[in-house]
């Protein structure tokens, strides 16, 4: 089989009424890679898995070498030698690297014959530039070849077009460089198309032949990527200002003193790798300061390092005094925040939404005394709130789940806004909510820092963070690379600091 | 933005309510359960009214059979407890028997060494050895979980056998008393440091121990803010952080608390019906508890209800062995039937409830 050309058509996407893709076309010339540039929710990971026949799409055709082909299930792909490497394994870990590629295998004999396998899997492999033990338990292996692994196995299976789907964001940089550099030349040499997904400059600059940069679920650039260059590669990502109204409150100059001071933090990931990395911040009363970034560089980390909810190293100060988390600090120093995904991350689903808004003040006065709860004034409470916040829900006994997302997101803002509040720590607040929700939240969000709170609001909306905050840092790999107050800042300069194109 | 304000119905109304549904599974498995149990007693070529007949007669139908039936429900309450608390926190601790027993020898060494003493004290005594030794055995499994990510189903069972072993050891060995013969037991107890017997009752003190651990159980849980935040942390272990809950000391606890429990259940065992420690208290109290405190849903003031209901069908097993000439394991046969049929109706209101969310 030759390596394919494959060209997709006029392609669009609705998940309800949201248009996850809007009439994108595509061609992945034969024997090169193509890559898709675009930030989160842009629509990349929507068009792939159209292609691997993940999804069908609502409009639009798919051709290979020419052909019309229906893509049903990821079956149909497979026959087309289309595979893809999804951004985490899919190995299975108990299993040697040999074991896994065989069973892999979409015809599986009932009876398998290991060293005729071994021996046809010993000759496939050796033709390759990825050098992987074949005889070593997965569940060993470093990240960089496990990644090697997966591809190694895309091609045992035949695989002609490979999607690579954020590949190095696991890998260490010389991990990438290899990873990369081998499929790069495994194209060259005609044996392979590929298409990378990815939002780090350097990699399509250096790997990809082509790029198409996906913007809101539209194309908004095509080209190879010797014509591009960064500069426009970076307008097209972030994009014009978009007519997104976010109200903004007069900006006052911000009080003098310091509300968060964070020096030298440190904190590692799930992997046990570092994800922020010696960070220093401040944060002062009456200000908003927002962290700009792709997702995946240590925001969430940070926030949860913050919040105590994830080792750390390095100081926290709040008002001067040390803030590692527990209730009593919480509520002497103020310290409230607005996680992304309330429903997960800041409701317990199975207590009722007036528990849900007392999860604050539980055991303080008037909602307790002593040990005792006052019950009564737990649902006192809620109605207030409820009344107050305009949460619409089937009853104050009802488990936050049966809310929609806007109300279980007016739930969290009544719960955390009525406290104290001296410092609030937004992240994505507005991820997943309709327009009235993300308005509200804005308008929140600045009528606690104009009542003199100190607001850190973590996003990947950059559209978001230039119309709400005053000063804005960029996070990348786990640092702060730049820091630019809001009236002056160039979308397409802090576009770059976000891709990684510029160091610190 | 929308003018209404405060509570309107959105979803309509579910067919049963969650209340409902808590109340009707358990009762619903429990007669499933007696179906199949028919059955199985219809195979011996027994009749199964006459069967269910003399299971109410042995356990409810005389004061001697209630007797028996409380005697053998406090200790049921308690190691039920023992598994209804960590549950509040999210926890599935089953290791019940191994805290029991080890509690149970605590309780049956403590006052060894101080005769004649008063015998208030000295009761007081035996039951928080075997709180104390129970709850470190339970906090064992909690601090696994909690700093090496042990899965605490599986170590506090493991626990309990490592628990039954050194009861064997220390029973069989250093703790013998040499009296003992056929049976290895401990010293026994000075008889006046017995529990006594309740007046009017005719059942061991142990059994009101037992009833009002379950009442202030109850009360903590749903009225205090240790109730409440455990809830929190049984819920989502990531908003109660978020919220400055310490999660590591409020699940340790719990599992210390509960291992208390099951030790107190062994030492009122002791102190209150065999006088020393042996054997005897390796029965399987501790697993029963299990079954006690799913069918009452973790609910304390259910599990009472429910010890009831076991105690008194463990407490029917001898006489149906006599009249009936049936297997003295035909009521472990019942309890597992129930147990399974339990956890089956769980796993179709887990559906249920994931179906209708849709």
């Amino acid at each position: 089989m030759s390596v394919p050309q494959v060209e997709l058509r006029n392609m669009t996407k609705r998940f309800g009424a949201n248009l996850a893709l809007n009439n994108v076309s595509l061609l992945i010339r034969s024997g090169t890679v193509h890559a898709l540039l675009g930030e989160n929710g842009a629509g990349k990971s929507t068009l792939v898995k159209c292609l691997v026949g993940f999804y069908r799409p609502d409009e639009g055709h798919i051709q290979v070498d020419g052909r019309e082909q229906r893509l049903n299930s990821p079956k149909d792909a497979d026959a087309l030698g289309i595979g893809m490497v999804y951004q985490h394994f899919t190995l299975v870990p108990s299993m040697t690297v040999a074991q896994n590629l065989v069973v892999s295998g979409a015809r599986l004999p009932a009876y398998i014959d290991w060293q005729s396998e071994l021996r046809r899997l010993t000759e496939v492999t050796r033709k390759l530039p990825f050098h992987v033990p074949l005889d070593v338990r997965v569940s060993q292996l470093s990240a960089g070849e496990k990644q090697k692994a997966e591809i190694v196995k895309q091609l045992y299976l035949g695989r002609k077009l490979l999607i690579l789907d954020e590949p190095t964001s696991v890998l260490t940089p010389a991990e990438a460089d290899e990873v990369l550099g081998h499929v790069r030349s495994l194209t060259r040499t005609g044996e392979l198309s590929a298409i990378l997904i990815s939002h780090k400059f350097h990699e399509v600059r250096r790997f990809a032949d082509d790029v198409t940069v996906l913007r809101r679920g539209a194309s908004v650039r095509t080209g190879a990527v010797a014509d591009l260059t960064d500069d426009a590669l970076a307008e097209a990502m972030i994009g014009e200002p978009v007519s997104k109204m976010v109200p903004h409150a007069p900006r006052l100059p911000p009080k003098p003193n310091v509300i968060l001071s964070i020096r030298n933090l440190c904190a590692n990931g799930d992997n046990g790798l570092p994800a922020v990395k010696d960070l220093s911040l401040e944060v002062r009363a009456g200000e908003i300061v927002g962290i700009a970034g792709v997702s995946g560089n240590g925001q969430l980390e940070l926030v949860e390092a913050m919040m105590g909810q994830r080792d750390r190293n390095g100081t926290i100060a709040v008002s001067g005094s040390s803030f590692n988390g527990t209730r009593r600090e919480i509520a002497r120093l103020g310290v409230y925040g607005l996680p992304q995904e309330p429903l997960k991350n800041a409701c317990i689903d199975r207590m009722s939404l007036a528990e849900n808004l007392a999860l604050r003040n539980f055991d303080r006065a008037p909602l307790c005394r002593g040990i005792a709860m006052n019950y009564g004034a737990l649902v006192e409470q809620a109605e207030r709130l409820v009344a107050q916040f305009r949460v619409k829900a089937p009853g104050l006994t009802a488990s936050m789940s049966a809310l929609s997302g806007g109300n279980v997101q007016r739930a969290v803002l009544a719960r955390e806004l009525t406290q104290d509040v001296c410092l609030l720590v937004a992240s994505n607040p507005t991820f997943g909510l309709d327009f009235v929700a993300c308005e509200e939240t804005y308008r929140r969000i600045l009528d606690a820092r104009n009542g003199g709170a100190a607001v850190l609001l973590i996003s990947e909306d950059l559209d978001e963070l230039l119309g709400l905050v005053d000063r804005i840092l960029v996070m990348s790999a786990g640092r702060i690379v730049h820091e630019v107050p809001a009236e002056s800042a160039d979308k397409r300069v802090i576009g770059k600091y976000m891709a990684g194109m510029k160091a610190a | 933005m929308s003018s209404i304000s405060g509570i309107e119905p959105v979803p309509p109304k579910p067919l049963v309510t969650a209340a409902q549904l808590s109340v009707a599974l358990p009762v619903l498995a429990v007669l499933l359960a007696s179906a199949i149990f028919a059955a199985f007693v219809a195979l011996y070529g027994q009749n199964p009214a006459t069967v269910f007949g003399l299971i109410v007669q042995g356990g409810f139908g005389s004061s001697f059979a209630w007797q028996d039936t409380l005697s053998r429900a406090a200790p049921l309450v308690l190691v039920g407890l023992a598994v209804a608390i960590p549950a509040q926190a999210g926890l599935v601790i089953i290791g019940g028997e191994g805290a029991l027993v080890l509690g149970g020898l605590a309780g049956a060494v403590v006052t060894l060494p101080f005769a004649g003493a008063h015998a208030f004290p000295m009761q007081c005594l035996m039951l928080l050895a075997g709180a104390l030794i129970g709850g470190l055995w339970f906090g064992l499994a909690g601090v696994l979980r909690q700093y090496r990510g042990v899965n605490e189903t599986i170590s506090s069972l493991l626990l309990s056998y490592i628990g039954i072993a050194v009861f064997h050891h220390l029973t069989e060995g250093m703790l013998r008393d040499p009296a003992s013969l056929d049976k290895p037991s401990t010293h026994p107890i000075d008889p006046s440091y017995m529990l006594p017997t309740l007046p009017g009752v005719g059942v061991h003190a142990g059994l009101a121990v037992s009833l009002l651990l379950a009442i202030a159980v109850h009360v903590v849980l749903r009225y205090t803010r240790w109730g409440f935040a455990l809830r929190v942390v049984g819920g989502s272990a990531r908003v109660a952080r978020m919220i400055g809950l310490a999660v590591n000391r409020w699940i340790i606890g719990a599992s210390v608390v509960a291992g208390g429990m099951a030790g107190i259940a062994g030492a009122i065992e002791v102190a209150a019906v065999q006088g020393t420690a042996n054997s005897s208290l390796i029965v399987g109290y501790g697993y029963s508890g299990i079954l006690v405190a799913f069918l009452a849903r973790h609910q304390p003031l259910a599990i009472v209800a429910v010890a009831l209901l076991i105690g008194g069908m463990q407490a029917s097993a001898s006489l149906l062995q006599r009249r009936l000439g049936l297997p003295d394991a035909t009521m472990l046969v019942f309890q597992g039937l129930i147990f399974v049929c339990v956890l089956v109706a769980d796993a179709i209101a887990q559906q249920l409830r994931e179906t209708t969310r849709r």
